[in-house]
């Protein structure tokens, strides 16, 4: 067991740890293009995060053009450049799937603001 | 040259091809083997190499296998293996994954599979179950033994239920992903015979 560890270890990149379930995300993918390389835009909510260590995937939803797009992909994937968090989202639920049945303002989740101190 | 190497199946994860593509991947802990014998066409009348590897308690090794080790200096070791093998080792030598196999090898793997226990037909032999309802009462069955009188028995090799699993299985032609001597580790593409723990042959493939 260990040894798988010491494997995937080696081949870690970057758990994104402060992305969460239920934020608003802009994933920066890299796509090739023949031999042209390029990064592409992906934004949503991170609507799930599945499986540990190097096969850990992270979900993310948005509607577009009024058709839900979900990108499930790994979070150690090189294919992904980096991921910025726009907002942080107030949710009860480990899993968004009751977002695929929602559109619209419906399908909005409640940013979740900093604590006042 | 054919080349070899024993170890014990860790566990499977995945790992990123160079194209950024998760790909299925099988740890193996390849513990550094020793040669113990070297077996020549004048003497034996066939040329092969005997190497032993993995731990075990002194105790536990009985007096003509103990005799064997020391005559090649090495600690008592739990396997031993034959290879055929055209390469020249000397006695004791010690081999390590990294001597062996290189990343981009293909290699066959051989190992005893899962035991399945007394299994049916639609397990062993892939055959299609019939219908749940409707008053069908036929589900996971048999089916039809064959012919009536004439031949008057069963054909040899009816498909029938019986024991699965637990026997010698090779698959053939797997790439080889990553290679560490140092800590016995050798990570090959695509599933292997057998459970976490079991002991597993690495040799060349004879496809490639």
């Amino acid at each position: 067991m260990d040894i798988i560890k010491a494997v995937e270890q080696d081949n870690l990149r970057n758990a994104y740890s402060e992305v969460d379930v239920g934020d608003y995300v802009k994933m920066y993918l890299r796509i090739k293009e023949g031999a042209r390389e390029r990064v592409q835009l992906f934004e949503g909510y991170v609507i799930a995060r599945k499986g540990s260590g190097l096969s850990e995937t992270i979900k993310v939803r948005r509607l577009s053009y009024g058709v839900g797009v979900e990108r499930t992909l790994p979070v150690h994937s090189p294919n992904i450049d980096r991921i910025e968090v726009v907002r942080k989202g107030k949710i009860r639920r480990a899993k968004l799937y009751y977002l695929r049945d929602r559109v619209g303002k419906a399908a909005k989740i409640t940013e979740k603001l900093a604590k006042r101190s | 040259m054919t080349k070899f190497m024993l170890g014990r199946k860790a566990g499977m994860t995945q790992l990123f091809d160079e194209k950024g593509i998760a790909i299925p991947a099988t740890v193996i802990a390849c513990d550094p083997m020793f040669v113990i014998q070297n077996k020549t066409e004048e003497k034996d009348g066939y040329k092969a190499v005997k190497v032993a590897a993995g731990d075990i308690r002194e105790k536990l090794v009985n007096k003509p296998d103990k005799g064997q080790f020391a005559k090649a200096n090495v600690p008592v070791k739990r396997v031993v293996r034959e290879y055929n093998t055209d390469a020249e080792y000397t006695l004791g030598q010690e081999i390590k994954v990294s001597d062996m196999f290189a990343v981009g090898d293909r290699v066959d793997v051989s190992g005893v599979s899962k035991g399945k226990g007394f299994a049916g037909n639609i397990k062993r032999h892939n055959q299609s179950g019939g219908p749940e309802g409707h008053g069908s009462m036929y589900h996971r069955r048999v089916g039809s033994m064959g012919p009536g009188s004439d031949p008057g028995r069963v054909v040899k090799g009816k498909k029938m239920p019986g024991h699965m699993g637990a026997a010698n299985c090779t698959v053939q032609n797997l790439g080889v992903v990553l290679v560490d001597g140092e800590r016995g580790i050798l990570v090959l593409k695509g599933a292997i015979p057998g459970p976490k723990g079991g002991l597993i042959s690495i040799e060349s493939s004879v496809k490639a």
